[in-house]
């Protein structure tokens, strides 16, 4: 009746080649698939045109389809993505797309992972202590104030960042002790929340939640769909006032699993080949992050294995008060000078190969 | 089929849905002390109530003191054009603004005005700015601060009985299929897990519903996969009634191009922030399209219009910020008349109106979303959007006091987009957001109540409970039925093509027609797999909800023979003051569908004086207006 919208498909784009992950707790494999793209869709469109025809019993999660509800993490290419904030457009038409479960989370089935870590964590976070004073009503505070906090609160849980985090990823034994960047912000969001009534948010986080074995990698940063600066807004500004050094597991936990020098691995761009991904994303290796890996067929993967920072982040300001100048907490620091904004732990000068480089050119469209 | 396994849970209150609503009453029932179950399709905190942008209307008079509960309650019945539920929609506009700063005392961080207070933003159809926000994510807000209070409140019963979820359990993950009766009371919920496809019973004395809507039965829509209209099914087949389901809303402006993001919804912010809707003439159209009863209140020149930004109180509002059922009929006729964009819509520009650096600051996610999900850069051209279908008016139909189900059934709560009233034909931008808040806080309070005062627990009873694990496993062990999949689709064309934002007579009997067919064919549906993480099993249970609620939707649509709010008969165009004074109500007669008219409760004496005589007039009858007179009178 033509009242709707005409409906504009897109150009057939023709047929792509897929690779999935099925299976379960028990194993499963890649399995390959033909689908028809059109223009302008992104990877859930396909899984969705999957389970419409060839697979209809794909198990995949979503719910927005518009990047706001963090529904739909998955691996694609090895990189860590919302499925449906990708486009298909950003691959190359014989390019085939591997998509792949949540490494870091015991599978359920296909695309769907267990991710009840994150919420238990989420309950060990000691939630917002209202200022016993203030009735509700009366809550004042300046619009300056509640932004560093609201840019955590941005945060959709998608979990791209606890499911990228080398200390859990692989590491199942870290799991207890350790939050993970999702929690950490959030402690910093209620350490930076004008009306918290709790004072002792940085030294809980390092205390309870394991932020000491954070090494600032900033790979949770590079992969966050909301663009949140975890590490150099977040993380950081927690690290800064921790109280005794001495505290601070990672120390312990480098001499430990780590062999100090293979620990950063983590911001380093490792070729552009992105090389065919095999194996259980459980078992497997699609990367190994922290040379933490004893199996000897995934280190090599790891060597040359599938490149997911391929774009590179620009570096961040630092966070620059109103004078142009980096905060100074000299005073009540517990060393000479200010604390290292790449964190304590880093000695310079850096290895080369763990150099970020962006293009200056990175952000003009490549034809 | 005894012999399957079903986990039983015992709870006082279990609350179906995971939204705003849902958790509002988990909160509530969980403070009155109940043990409290929360059921949720999808994880915890990814409810579609995470979608919502624009904000939450409350009358807290931050920007402009002169707002008050009274003008909300104006603004609401003219918006639903006055086929609310008066008494809803004057405890909403009363209550709204307490329930906004609770947040506060939650968590939640809303943008600040200069003084420190709640910001508050204009929407379409609110005479003031009144919508609480977060940058253009103010239902993330909402969501992600009940679920931390909710953590809190376990963190509180860890604290004193050794167990987070001593009295609040999260479900996630679970579809609830069935609610089990006991005579007439409610005695429990059954339903699967996603994950294992394994049943599970929760034997419950109070139910509350908060599932949301029902927009998956339509082709183009903002709607994600949850939106099958589980509750309203839940509630028909339990006994209750269903009101006012013919009014659907359609946001004006959805994303048409490209393709894969059609639905996506453009928030309403970007016109109140000056966007303007053109088009393909390159011609600022809704001048054309201001309604009689608007004229007061909306400029019919483009240098008034634009003087409002900077200067409200000396001129008269954009007609882009009329109410959306103006504006998507609107959008529609112009794409009708050939003067629509290539994909069917018609153009949204910003950025002509505002520099690239505002637009990012002030839209910071639709800039986002735009740029990621479609590469068009809005600060730099204009969007081509249409109307998608967005929010079901229609719903439970409810005590306004306590939110109890109306119909034959006792036990069962609704709050949220599930329930009916509240919003009449038209539901106002930002109203729904504090609706979920006060109807949640109310359904939960009394679910709780209810489940006190009850001198013996309702008994699930076995065969109950045996029929519906059969149900629920017909579809996997059929395999010569169709797919899913398909029935789908053919019940989004049928919904979209005839039942769609303009109706017929012929249409709509022709709709009836192939419900019926379709009814057929769902019934005989197959599922391919097997019982764990199956999609195509879920949809395949999913799939005779959207149909019961389609069929009401279309047979209400038949009945009501005029034009209003988000319901528009092209064979009955205008508004008709008798059709004012009738709900429509649908109920279960077997598995046939009943519809009776019913008379809409008079509205107090000191709330219809809060109007102009010459507005009632134009939603009114004579007789009505005679005793508006009569009253007048009395007063002076
Ligand atoms: C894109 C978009 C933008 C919007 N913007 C605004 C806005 O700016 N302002 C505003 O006021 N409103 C807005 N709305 C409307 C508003 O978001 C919704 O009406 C509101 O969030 C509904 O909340 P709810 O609590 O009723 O249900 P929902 O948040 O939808 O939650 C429903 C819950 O029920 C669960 N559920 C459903 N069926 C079952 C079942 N069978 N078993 C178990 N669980 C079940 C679901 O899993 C989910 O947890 C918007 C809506 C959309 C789609
Ligand atoms: S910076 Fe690296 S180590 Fe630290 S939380 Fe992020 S990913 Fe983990
Ligand atoms: S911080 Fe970013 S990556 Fe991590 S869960 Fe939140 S949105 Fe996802
Ligand atoms: S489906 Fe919600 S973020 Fe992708």
């Amino acid at each position: 009746m033509g009242t709707e919208p005409k409906q504009t498909p897109g150009k057939p784009g023709g047929k792509r080649q897929f690779r999935i992950w099925r299976g379960d707790e028990t194993g499963g494999d890649l399995q390959d698939y033909q689908v028809e793209v059109n223009e302008g869709e992104v990877v859930l469109d396909v899984i969705h045109r999957l389970q419409a025809t060839d697979a209809p019993d794909l198990a995949c999660r979503w719910n927005c389809k518009a990047g706001k509800c963090g529904s739909c993490s998955m691996e694609i290419n090895g990189k860590p993505r919302l499925s449906c904030m990708t486009r298909m457009s950003t691959f190359d038409e014989t390019e085939t797309v591997t998509v792949t479960p949540l490494r870091t989370f015991p599978v359920i089935r296909d695309l769907v992972t267990d991710v009840s870590f994150n919420y238990e964590k989420a309950r060990e976070t000691p939630a917002f202590a209202p200022p016993a004073d203030v009735a509700p009503g009366d809550y004042r505070m300046q619009q300056v104030d509640v932004e560093r906090s609201q840019e955590f609160r941005k945060c959709i849980e998608c979990f791209l960042c606890q499911n990228v985090c080398h200390v859990i990823r692989d590491h199942e034994e870290n799991k207890p002790a350790f939050s993970g960047p999702r929690f950490f912000i959030r402690a910093a969001e209620l350490d930076m929340h004008p009306l918290d009534a709790r004072t002792d948010r940085k030294e809980y986080a390092q205390a309870e939640m394991g932020l000491g074995f954070c090494n600032i990698t900033k790979c949770c940063t590079e992969v966050c769909p909301e663009h949140i600066k975890i590490t150099d807004n977040g993380i950081i500004p927690m690290k800064e006032r921790v109280v005794d050094r001495r505290y601070d597991p990672l120390v312990w936990l480098g001499s430990k699993i780590f062999r100090r020098g293979q620990v950063p691995q983590t911001s380093v761009t490792s070729g552009h080949s992105s090389g065919a991904v095999t194996g259980s994303p459980v078992h497997g290796g699609l990367h190994s992050h922290a040379g933490g890996s004893h199996d000897a067929q995934a280190e090599r993967q790891a060597q040359q294995g599938v490149n997911w920072h391929r774009e590179v982040p620009h570096p961040t300001a630092p966070a620059v008060d109103v004078n142009g100048k980096l905060p100074l907490t000299e005073l009540t620091f517990d060393r000479a000078a200010a604390p290292s904004p790449f964190g304590d732990d880093v000695t310079f000068p850096l290895p080369p190969e763990h150099l970020n480089f962006a293009h200056p050119q990175q952000d003009e469209p490549k034809h | 089929m005894t012999e399957t396994r079903i986990e039983r849970h015992h709870y006082d209150v279990v609350v179906i849905g995971a939204g705003g609503a849902g958790l509002r009453a988990a909160i509530e029932a969980r403070l009155a002390g109940k043990r409290t179950a929360i059921i949720s399709k999808s994880l915890f905190g990814k409810a579609h109530t995470v979608m919502a942008e624009g904000g939450a209307a409350a009358a807290m008079g931050n920007v402009n003191a002169r707002d008050n509960w009274q003008v909300h309650f104006r603004d609401t019945m003219r918006g639903g054009k006055f086929l609310n539920n008066f008494r809803m929609a004057e405890l909403h506009a009363k209550e709204a603004p307490q329930r906004i700063w609770e947040l506060e005392t939650y968590g939640a961080l809303f943008d600040r005005t200069k003084d420190g207070k709640i910001s508050q933003r204009n929407f379409g159809g609110h005479e003031y700015p009144r919508l609480a926000h977060v940058g253009d994510r103010t239902g993330l807000e909402l969501i992600r601060t009940l679920q931390q209070k909710i953590v809190s409140l376990q963190q509180e019963d860890k604290r004193e009985h050794g167990d987070y979820e001593a009295r609040i359990k999260v479900f996630a993950e679970t579809t609830i299929t069935e609610l089990l009766l006991d005579g007439d009371r409610v005695a429990g919920a059954f339903g699967y897990y996603r994950e294992s496809g394994e049943f599970v019973l929760f034997e419950a004395p109070a139910v509350v519903l908060a599932t949301g809507g029902v927009g998956r039965s339509y082709k183009v829509t903002s709607n994600s996969w949850e939106y099958t209209g589980d509750g309203h099914a839940l509630a028909l087949r339990a006994g209750a009634t269903l009101i006012n389901m013919e009014f659907l809303q359609f946001h004006p402006t959805g994303m048409v191009w490209p393709p894969s993001v059609k639905g996506i919804l453009v928030t309403e912010s970007v016109r109140g922030d000056g966007g303007v809707l053109k088009n393909s003439e390159g011609k600022r159209f809704m001048f054309d399209y201001v309604p009689d009863v608007f004229r007061k209140q909306y400029a019919d020149n483009e240098a008034e219009a634009d003087r409002w930004y900077k200067d409200p109180d000396n001129n008269r509002r954009p007609p882009e910020l009329l109410p959306r059922d103006e504006v998507a009929r609107a959008i529609n006729s112009e794409v009708k008349e050939g003067r629509g964009t290539p994909a069917g819509g018609v153009y949204l520009d910003i950025a002509s109106r505002l520099p690239a650096e505002e637009i990012r600051r002030r839209l910071p996610s639709m800039y986002h979303q735009f740029k990621e999900l479609a590469d068009v850069d809005i600060t730099k051209e204009p969007m081509e959007v249409g109307p998608t279908c967005h929010y079901v008016m229609g719903g439970v139909e409810v005590d306004p006091d306590s939110g109890a189900a109306y119909g034959t059934v006792r036990g069962l709560f609704a709050a949220g987009e599930v329930s009916g009233g509240m919003h009449g034909s038209n539901r106002l931008g930002g109203n729904s957001l504090s609706d979920l808040l006060v109807f949640g806080k109310r359904a939960g309070g009394h679910a709780a109540s209810y489940a006190d005062q009850l001198a013996a627990r309702p008994k699930v009873a076995v065969a109950a409970v045996e029929a519906a694990v059969e149900t629920a496993l017909a579809p996997l062990q059929r395999d010569t039925g169709e797919s899913p999949y398909t029935l789908q689709q053919d019940l989004q064309a049928v919904m979209g093509d005839l039942v769609g934002i303009i109706r017929r007579e012929g249409e709509l009997v022709d709709a009836l027609a192939r419900l019926a067919e379709l009814r057929e064919r769902v019934a005989k549906v197959s599922a391919a797999g097997g019982r764990r993480y199956n999609p195509g099993w879920h949809l395949a249970l999913d799939l005779r909800n959207m149909l019961v609620v389609s069929e009401c939707t279309a047979k209400a649509a038949l009945e009501r023979q005029e034009s209003r709010g988000g319901h528009t008969r092209e064979d009955h165009p205008g508004m008709d003051p008798k059709w004012r004074r009738v709900n429509l109500v649908c109920a279960l007669d077997g598995d046939v569908v009943r519809l009776t008219q019913k008379p809409l409760p008079a509205m107090r004496p000191e709330l219809i004086s809060l109007f102009d005589r010459a507005e009632l007039a134009k939603y009114l009858t004579d007789e009505e207006l005679a005793e508006f007179d009569a009253l007048a009178e009395e007063e002076r």
